[in-house]
């Protein structure tokens, strides 16, 4: 069963065509990878998932609960309340405010009381409140930031930030999660641990993931499938072993010597 | 839920403590009517500084047109008690004054908190100007020459109300989810709209919560000072709140109450100087951004925890926020 069905999507910012003519499907619970080198169009593609940009043709079509959903042209805030949630390439964490208000504000959606209650503190205010802080005390339990809650998001070690920004978009409730190069700038011992969260939270959360990563042992190690952007274009899909192994790939992206990838 | 009840009685025992030392101070003469002045000058700015607050130095958004939406409370509430001369009307004239600065405020933000920054602030700058020609060429506010002999109905006891009514609602919103949104546009508007934050609903939001507060303000200057014209709510009255802002500290409530304080007391006590008042105001200005660049308080803000440390010294149980 599908979850986000992409198809013929394209984005060109005047002259230069960044995406053109992608297809793409995801599967329910799928773990999917999309690689490219530098400059091929990945985080666009990330953008135009999201609603940060908008496309310039093609359709992109989410599902969830036996209901179909057209996300092209919809608000990011949209977007996320239908379902897909994202962390970004160049960490954007509310820096100056604790980790557990941007867990916090993450879960504003699910928030029901109004305005006024919110004016006069009234009991209404006061149940829901509570239920956002026990819900995201647990999300950061889960995430092992509970020690750190006071902490301003600034104040974390880099790794810890990544983390956080994982369980920020966790604490939006997705069924779609879009990581876009989460092991950035870690060293090998923190790209283990952060593979096996990956792996652990796709179980725990019932998600399907999308990432966009340059280090090849995360990727061939854990995506099921790989899609693989070059100058915009899909040059190839398919499983680890075959994308190791197909011709297009190696010349564009992975060089001639793939036997160390 | 004690410690919250707590906390609740706590602060309301600490506002009518204050009203009622304030009160006798008054009763008493010591706080005469030339200090009467500068305290209701407080009050006010007290409520326009911690509005623009909410807009600026909380949700992000430079807006230079406090004065605009000042104005409009200010002109309302004016032309209710002019004839409608009772408590009633007063009461009327407010709210009405702060509604509609506040249905402007939704109006004109909708357009134009699509622009950031810079380009915000000229455009807000651009619209009080408008409402002040506006204000300036009707015939019901009496042009340039103003309204005067508006009924004084404001003594302590409805600007403290109305102070500490706005401060506990807009510290309150601030503590909400709702609240907590409007921050998260201030820390990063695409990671906010990324996690499920329309951003234009809130900047809106906050704005008109802003515009509203500032309604009131401008309706509690009417009633006061009993003489309104365009001329006083023009480009500069919205720098002065500003400039409260600025040096209390961006996204500190209680940063805006004591600057607005502050500088409401180095004005008055500069008054016997008049040649040299505006170069000593402007110099303690720059001292205190020298010294202080983010402002006395910085974001932080004086909780309860501080009464209750005092208090934990003279009772045995501790309190905590």
């Amino acid at each position: 069963m599908p979850i986000l069905k992409v198809s013929k999507l394209t984005k060109s910012f005047g002259g230069l065509t960044a995406v053109s003519n992608l297809n793409m499907t995801l599967e329910q619970g799928e773990l999917v990878g999309l690689i490219g080198p530098n400059g091929a169009g990945k985080t666009t593609v990330f953008n135009l998932l999201t609603g940060v940009y908008k496309p310039t043709s093609g359709t992109i079509t989410f599902y969830k609960d036996g209901m179909e959903k057209e996300l092209q042209g919809l608000k990011p805030y949209a977007i996320c309340k239908a379902g897909v949630a994202r962390t970004f390439q160049n960490i954007r964490l509310f820096k100056d405010l604790t980790v557990l208000d941007n867990v916090r504000i993450a879960m504003h959606k699910n928030v029901k009381y109004g305005l006024f209650p919110s004016f006069l503190h009234t009991p209404s205010y006061q149940r829901e409140e509570k239920k956002l802080l026990d819900q995201s005390i647990e999300l950061l339990k889960i995430m092992k930031l509970e020690n750190k809650k006071d902490e301003l998001a600034k104040n974390l070690p880099y790794g810890e930030q990544r983390h956080l920004e994982i369980a920020r978009a966790l604490a939006t409730n997705p069924s779609l999660l879009l990581l876009d190069e989460p092991a950035a700038g870690m060293n090998p011992a923190e790209t283990a641990q952060l593979t096996e969260l990956i792996e652990w939270i796709r179980e725990r959360f019932h998600l399907t993931i999308l990432l966009i990563e340059h280090d090849m042992s995360l990727v061939m190690k854990i995506c099921e499938r790989i899609y693989v952007l070059d100058y915009g274009t899909l040059i190839a899909s398919g499983t680890p072993d075959e994308i190791k192994s197909n011709e297009r790939v190696i010349k564009a992206y992975l060089g001639e010597d793939v036997s160390n990838a | 839920m004690k410690i919250l009840e707590r906390n609740w009685v706590k602060q309301l025992l600490l506002i009518i403590f204050t009203f009622t030392i304030v009160q006798i101070l008054i009763g008493l003469n010591i706080i005469n009517d030339y200090l009467q002045v500068t305290l209701a000058t407080i009050c006010i700015n007290i409520i326009l500084a911690v509005s623009l607050n909410l807009i600026t130095g909380f949700t992000g958004q430079f807006s230079l047109g406090h004065a605009g939406f000042m104005s409009i409370g200010a002109y309302m509430c004016a032309i209710i008690t002019l004839r409608m001369p009772t408590l009633t009307g007063f009461l009327l004239g407010v709210f009405s004054g702060a509604a509609l600065a506040a249905l402007v405020g939704f109006v004109v933000g909708l357009p134009t908190l699509r622009l950031r920054g810079d380009y915000l602030a000229i455009a807000t700058l651009g619209m009080s100007e408008i409402i002040r020609i506006i204000f300036l060429n009707l015939k019901i506010t009496n042009g340039a020459a103003g309204l005067s002999g508006i009924p004084q109905f404001v003594n302590w006891f409805w600007l403290y109300l109305f102070t500490t009514g706005t401060v506990l609602i807009i510290v309150h919103f601030l503590n909400s989810s709702h609240g907590r949104a409007c921050i998260s546009i201030r820390e990063d508007e695409i990671a906010a709209e990324a996690m499920g934050i329309n951003t234009t609903k809130y900047k809106v939001m906050a704005f008109t919560i802003g515009a509203f507060c500032a309604g009131i303000a401008g309706a509690l200057y009417s009633s006061y000072f009993y003489f309104i014209k365009p001329d006083l709510f023009g480009f500069l009255k919205s720098i002065d709140v500003l400039v409260i802002v600025v040096l209390g500290g961006m996204g500190s409530i209680s940063g805006s109450i004591l600057a607005a304080v502050l500088l409401a007391l180095i004005s008055t006590f500069l008054q016997s100087f008049p040649e040299i008042r505006m170069i000593l105001y402007s110099l303690a200005l720059v001292a205190i951004m020298i010294f202080r660049p983010q402002g006395l308080m910085g974001s932080r803000e004086i909780s309860l925890a501080i009464f209750n440390k005092w208090s934990s010294l003279f009772a045995s149980r501790k309190g905590r926020v």
